[in-house]
């Protein structure tokens, strides 16, 4: 187990450096020029512009601009953006709000998702679970953006039950917002515990179980559906990871300042080191919830041998 | 598992997708639902036509066909696409109305007779311009989906035959573009691109989708590899072209169809999306995305701008998971 681990952190560096000079080199590549961009109608005089490009390593290779970005980030410093604030600052400002919203939407797809998964699995082929089976089909099919509208219309606008957008209602504000993030999570975890419940309860073992005699409850609640959270605690630790790129349609609908919204105003205002900066940080949250979910499943399931 | 030391994901990699959660198979199982495919036997068939023929029709692909045509989902889906394949070929067939010509005088009307779903802010009649809004969305989910599927094939079997360092380049690429969060990729690359039409959008879609698929190609062709009956066709001398593409890749197949299919869906809807946020088509071209974009203004007044396209958008995503789901159903003998 530990050199599974190991290797797998080895493997994460060469995935890490083209994973993030992929983005730098995309942003840095977004045509117009960015120190034209920030001075907008004006001209700027000859001395402003070549401070600006020498401050921001403009004028240098692609590759030594990424090398010098990428050493400063594993200090801390994620560059300034155009107004001269460090991005770290903005980061640390806008990240409770993304991490608030994932924790809720997280909390929402455990509790419901799980819950709904085992009610359909161990009533399989009755009305709760072709309920549970075309309702997660629905919430699938129809793209987040479209029902992250229709939340905020139906039940912000029209019924009044949760604020519209913004955070100034303090923890309600994320009540909607995480529901809508979380529920096409919620979909696939419900389907997922609904199969693996079914396939587990067909197997030898719980025959075995149930033919000791042990109660019906026992055989379910301990036996079947310990194995069948299995895949579905790895799902749910990917998950974690995905919710932060899901972020960023639910914050710009809902006006929540979190990470997400700040990443999409930063490629439309061309702030470079915004953009980058963020993404680089997804990405590395992204890449260690699957190392989390790889570790996971070895440590839950003894069967799988990794060395 | 031990066989394959470089992906210790057990679940099948693309975790998010309904098709491969359901039947969550590891590499064992994986490998049983490959040789659930019959081998086709054509020399056998050759000798004893007559008494080969019932074998031959219980192929997996026959077998499944049989069975999809009595599932309800299957047929209702098939019915839906359809449609939606005619609409976005001849949406004359549907409209008379010229989606483009527009009055300012009618706009934002509610849907009466004459505006079946209204009018929008130009005064455009909305049911045409919903009829003509699925060309893109079809025409962008079928693109993405074959190139996707193309270069998934290609690389994906180029890594799980020949393993090594072929596998290890193809692998390290493909982790590279799996850690991008998609909207994150798709935002970034697209806004590099000044105008925007179908093929940009199509374009930065296949980038982005086929890192997915490759690594479910990969490893079905892993599986598919290590069976008898590769054995046998390298002892009988044949090349690695002709195994990969008479054994390997036909046996490897069923999870590939029933994941693009799904994929399809999943185009259409991040389509609709960018261009919802703005990065993705632009105006004038007429998108489900665009109409629900231009809808976010006015959503109290005149709500049928965001109800019928968006009920449009996912009746078609909805019919092409329901389709994955039905021939992963049929496809996966397990599941009987």
């Amino acid at each position: 187990m530990g050199r599974y681990i190991i290797r797998r952190m080895l493997q994460f560096i060469p995935v890490f450096f083209g994973a993030t000079f992929l983005i730098f080199a995309l942003v840095f590549a977004i045509p117009g020029d960015p120190i034209r961009a920030l001075a907008g109608d004006r001209v700027l005089p000859e001395t402003v512009s070549d401070t600006l490009s020498e401050r921001y390593n403009l004028d240098e290779p692609l590759w030594k601009q990424y090398g010098i970005y990428i050493t400063n980030v594993f200090q801390g410093d994620f560059g300034i953006d155009f107004r001269g604030r460090p991005v770290s600052d903005l980061m640390r400002q806008r990240l409770p709000v993304t991490i608030r919203l994932a924790l809720f939407a997280f909390a929402f797809e455990v509790v419901i998702g799980v819950g709904a998964g085992i009610l359909a699995g161990v009533r399989k082929g009755k009305f709760i679970d072709n309920l549970v089976l075309i309702s997660t089909l629905i919430v699938i099919a129809v793209p987040l953006f479209v029902s992250a509208f229709l939340a905020q219309i139906v039940f912000g606008v029209k019924l009044g039950w949760f604020p519209v957008s913004g955070i100034r209602d303090g923890w309600v504000s994320y009540l909607l917002p995480a529901m809508v993030l979380g529920s096409l999570s919620l979909a696939y975890i419900a389907r997922l515990q609904r199969t693996t419940l079914v396939e587990n309860l067909r197997a030898d073992y719980v025959r075995t179980a149930t033919s000791k005699g042990l109660s019906r409850k026992r055989v379910v609640g301990i036996h079947a559906l310990r194995n069948s959270l299995i895949p579905v605690v790895t799902f749910l630790a990917i998950d974690l990871g995905a919710l932060m790129g899901g972020a960023i349609i639910t914050e710009t609908i809902f006006n929540l300042p979190g990470i997400g919204r700040a990443v999409f105003e930063g490629v439309q205002r061309q702030e470079g080191t915004v953009v980058v900066g963020i993404a680089t940080f997804m990405i590395v949250v992204y890449m260690v919830a699957n190392l989390v979910a790889d570790i996971l499943y070895g440590v839950l399931d003894p069967r799988i041998r990794y060395d | 598992m031990t066989d394959d030391p470089k992906y210790p994901r057990p679940g099948g990699d693309p975790k998010r997708d309904p098709a491969t959660l359901e039947s969550y198979v590891d590499k064992e199982d994986r490998s049983q639902f490959a040789m659930g495919a019959r081998i086709p036997t054509e020399s056998v068939v050759g000798i004893e036509e007559g008494a080969q023929q019932s074998a031959r029709t219980a192929s997996l692909w026959t077998d499944a066909w049989r069975q999809l045509r009595r599932r309800p989902i299957f047929v209702i889906s098939t019915v839906l696409i359809i449609i939606m394949v005619i609409m976005a070929m001849f949406p004359i067939l549907f409209t008379r109305i010229d989606p483009r010509a527009c009055s300012l005088s009618e706009s934002l009307l509610p849907p009466s007779s004459e505006h079946w779903f209204g009018t929008d802010i130009q005064g455009c009649d909305y049911y045409a311009r919903t009829i003509y809004g699925a060309r893109v969305s079809i025409t962008i989910g079928l693109l993405v989906t074959i190139f996707a599927t193309l270069i998934a094939l290609i690389g994906g079997s180029a890594a799980g035959y020949y393993g090594g360092w072929t596998d290890t380049i193809i692998a390290r690429m493909t982790d590279i573009m799996f850690v991008i969060p998609f909207i994150l990729g798709g935002i970034v690359i697209l806004s590099l691109f000044p105008t925007r039409g179908v093929a940009q959008v199509s374009l930065v879609l296949i980038i982005l989708g086929w890192a997915t698929m490759l690594r479910l190609v990969r490893s079905s062709v892993i599986a598919a590899k290590s069976a008898d009956y590769v054995d046998a066709a390298r002892s009988m001398g044949g090349t690695n072209w002709r195994i990969i593409t008479k054994h390997v890749l036909p046996n490897s197949l069923a999870p590939v169809i029933v994941y693009a299919t799904i994929t399809i869906g999943a185009v259409i809807s991040a389509e609709a999306a960018l261009s919802f946020l703005g990065v993705g088509l632009q105006l004038p071209a007429i998108s489900w995305g665009l109409m629900i974009a231009g809808a976010q203004a006015r959503i109290l007044t005149s709500p049928h701008l965001l109800l019928f396209p968006g009920a449009f958008l996912s009746v078609t995503v909805f019919s092409f998971i329901l389709m994955g789901d039905a021939l992963r159903d049929a496809l996966d003998p397990k599941l009987r």
